[in-house]
């Protein structure tokens, strides 16, 4: 519809806008008055636009809730879907501010890569589903068993490697996508289906009857996805680091976006300091003293940011699992704000 | 001798009048006749009209049975198609029309795209028909006033026009936008690079070369990312290029040299004549190249050109690699969407954009056959 006049125009509308790689990533979201995020093409409950044309998911308000933090407006966000492979890429040249793109969380990336890994928001691991009539309850029932998974990928190995250390008997049966084996599950080539768990739990709603198939308890691998920012700029990758310990913090003391006006009255010292009534801990950030009331107020705890996209307020219905509170048997640890 | 008599004894009858002609006998005539010599003029012949008839037939089955016959038609969210046996989940589209159609786009500013577009279908329409008249002042409208007012009604930021960055662009919006800017863009363009490239000046000759082979020899999708994600790191830091831009520039680039390689397709087949007649008229180099050369060889490489705008057209969908949802992009992102997580999803948003895509570039190809029957000078058996 529009002609190369129009591409001059818009080249003469290049924005200066922020730097590339640099100091100071804080001071440049302030003048910007918008965070610049990095966030999957489409990822189910992680990374997704909705029906409206906002992005939704738990990594999505990851960087609402440090837009919340900053801005103090959880919609000042600039999402920028990013594919696997330019992710690194677009963090490093200034892209993005934050990758809060389901990254797992490797050494050699951690090494390589010029960012910083801050905080695993999503334990992930390989698991497994099954057909509920199977009657198999555990992994560790799935002697003989006939396993679809994707031919090529680290899946295939992490499969070989479970079943050999726990002398079990398997046939594995290789697709080359994701599509063709979760239709090769489904026809019945095989009883059980392998891949990330998030992902099980998102392509259990593509199958005819989701609730005849179940994801087996045991995770196989270890894939922590985490948020990452990059190199060399050392205040950034705390604030981003700590809205996620405060938002862990306030599912732990009670917080939520409901009651977070009411809980600034809280006798609780823990809380006091959290939400800035006592002491000034955000500003030792960089932040505003309510750094905490402006996340949880906005974008709610983790708790309701995990419920509400993945769990069970959602269609995906992913149990908190490794994902629950250090204090009811999971992962998920916030170092104290003091 | 003299005939007195027309019958006698030895001459029992004589036709006195003409035979009234008969059609032609129905088995090679008529339907019949035609099906009987094309379709079915051996057993082998007939035996493969049989079958492709019977595949055809059973693909036209299934399509109708998923896309109309088992669909789901109205509905609010993943529930309403995940019965067992449905076939295509229309609600997922209807559901998300607007940003198939203008992808992030501001849903209250919706009307700001859909006018610009109606404005191009009333230029584009009486440019394309031969018989509608005031074509230079249609023209002049369409590659000058309307570029400016499709920017400023895209893009705003005058006028009291709310500003839409071009990030927020997506959809069908993005690969009509993208899709127009590199045909427009390309074809002059091309021209330019071809008759430079059978240039004699050597300056120019190598820079065309050059030019050409360079865009040719890389992919596309190597010079998007490269604009995308290696050029922020050589610019001065806080320069940064539209993303759009970049992805306009780089397919506009990217397909004149293509068009520039079947121009000179064209251009190599027009006789030495033609130029030595054209010389002997006393033209000089442009008006020889623009009255006499060019007019004949485009007509001649016609079907090359639309070739290379077809694939343009489809090639759009590399935007996705500097992060903006074309129209394919957009609904590949909709999938993710786990309140519409069923098993037809994929098959409704695929078949959904397999039709759209078709409509258009079927009907860049029709035109093209209609301009080349309408230039035919008799040069075609």
């Amino acid at each position: 519809m529009k002609k190369i006049l129009t591409a001059l125009a818009l080249g003469a509308s290049a924005v200066f806008a922020s730097g590339a790689a640099g100091a100071a990533t804080l001071d440049q979201v302030k003048k910007d008055g918008v965070l610049k995020c990095g966030v999957s093409t489409g990822l189910p409950g992680f990374s997704n636009p909705n029906e409206k044309g906002e992005w939704t998911g738990l990594d999505v308000d990851l960087c609402r809730a440090v837009a919340a933090a900053i801005l103090d407006d959880p919609t000042k966000v600039r999402f920028t879907p990013l594919t696997a492979k330019d992710r690194f890429t677009a963090l490093q040249s200034g892209e993005v501010d934050v990758l809060s793109r389901n990254s797992t969380w490797t050494s050699s990336r951690d090494a390589t890569q010029g960012l910083n890994f801050t905080a695993a928001n999503y334990y992930d691991g390989q698991g497994f589903l099954v057909r509920k009539a199977l009657g198999v309850k555990s992994a560790m029932e799935l002697n003989g068993a006939s396993v679809c998974t994707q031919s090529g990928t680290t899946t295939e190995l992490n499969v070989a490697d479970f079943f050999r250390t726990n002398n079990l008997q398997y046939e594995v049966v290789a697709f080359q996508g994701q599509e063709e084996t979760l239709k090769a599950y489904e026809s019945g080539r095989c009883e059980v289906f392998t891949s990330d768990s998030s992902q099980l739990y998102a392509l259990r709603l593509k199958l005819a009857n989701k609730d005849e198939h179940m994801v087996l308890p045991e995770l196989i691998s270890k894939e922590p996805l985490a948020t990452a920012v990059r190199q060399g700029d050392d205040q950034w990758f705390d604030i981003v680091k700590w809205v996620h310990f405060a938002m862990l913090n306030a599912e732990e003391a009670g917080v939520t976006s409901k009651n977070v006006q009411e809980m600034l009255s809280s006798p609780n010292p823990d809380i006091r300091r959290m939400l800035g009534v006592e002491g000034n801990f955000g500003e030792q950030l960089g932040l505003t003293k309510d750094w905490v009331v402006r996340i949880v107020g906005k974008v709610g705890n983790y708790g309701e940011a995990f419920d509400r996209n993945v769990g069970a307020g959602s269609p995906l219905q992913i149990e908190r699992g490794k994902n629950a509170l250090w204090t009811k048997g999971g992962l998920q640890y916030g170092p104290p704000i003091r | 001798m003299t005939d007195t008599t027309i019958a006698g004894p030895d001459r029992p009858f004589i036709r006195t009048e003409m035979l009234t002609p008969q059609p032609p006998p129905t088995a090679v005539s008529g339907f019949a006749g035609w099906a009987r010599q094309n379709l079915f003029s051996g057993p082998m012949n007939a035996l493969l009209t049989l079958v492709c008839a019977a595949l055809a037939v059973y693909l036209l089955w299934v399509f109708i049975d998923f896309l109309l016959l088992r669909a789901v038609w109205t509905g609010t969210n993943r529930e309403a198609c995940i019965a067992p046996g449905v076939g295509a989940c229309w609600p997922f589209i209807t559901n998300r029309f607007g940003q198939l159609l203008y992808g992030f786009y501001p849903a209250d500013e919706h009307w700001r795209p859909a006018t610009v577009f109606f404005v191009a279908v009333a230029l584009i329409v009486p440019l394309l028909t031969p018989s509608a008249p005031y074509k230079k002042a249609n023209a002049l409208l369409f590659f000058v006033a309307f570029p400016i007012f499709a920017f400023v009604m895209l893009h705003g930021g005058y006028f009291g026009l709310r500003t839409v960055e071009t990030r927020a662009w997506g959809g069908l919006l993005v690969t009509l936008v993208v899709a127009t800017t590199g045909i427009v863009a390309s074809l002059p363009l091309g021209i330019l690079l071809a008759l430079g490239r059978r240039s004699k000046l050597p300056l120019i000759k190598f820079v065309s070369i050059a030019f050409i082979e360079f865009w040719r020899g890389v992919p596309l999708i190597t010079v998007l990312f490269f604009a995308t994600y290696m050029l922020p790191l050589f610019l001065p830091s806080g320069w940064t290029i539209d993303g759009l831009l970049r992805a306009l520039v780089g397919v506009a680039l990217f397909s004149a040299a293509y068009m520039a390689e079947v121009v000179r397709g064209g251009l190599q087949a027009i006789p030495k004549g033609q130029y030595e007649g054209a010389m002997a008229m006393g033209l000089r180099y442009w008006p020889m190249m623009l009255l006499i050369v060019l007019p004949q060889a485009l007509k001649l490489v016609i079907p090359g050109i639309v070739n290379t705008f077809i694939g343009l057209f489809k090639d759009t969908t590399l935007v996705a690699i500097v992060s903006i949802f074309d129209f394919l992009g957009i609904i590949r992102a909709a999938f993710a969407d786990p309140n519409w997580a069923t098993p037809m999803t994929v098959y409704t948003g695929f078949a959904f954009a397999g039709i759209v895509y078709f409509v258009f570039c079927y009907g860049m190809s029709r035109y093209s056959r209609f301009v080349e029957e309408r230039l035919d000078t008799g040069h075609k058996r």
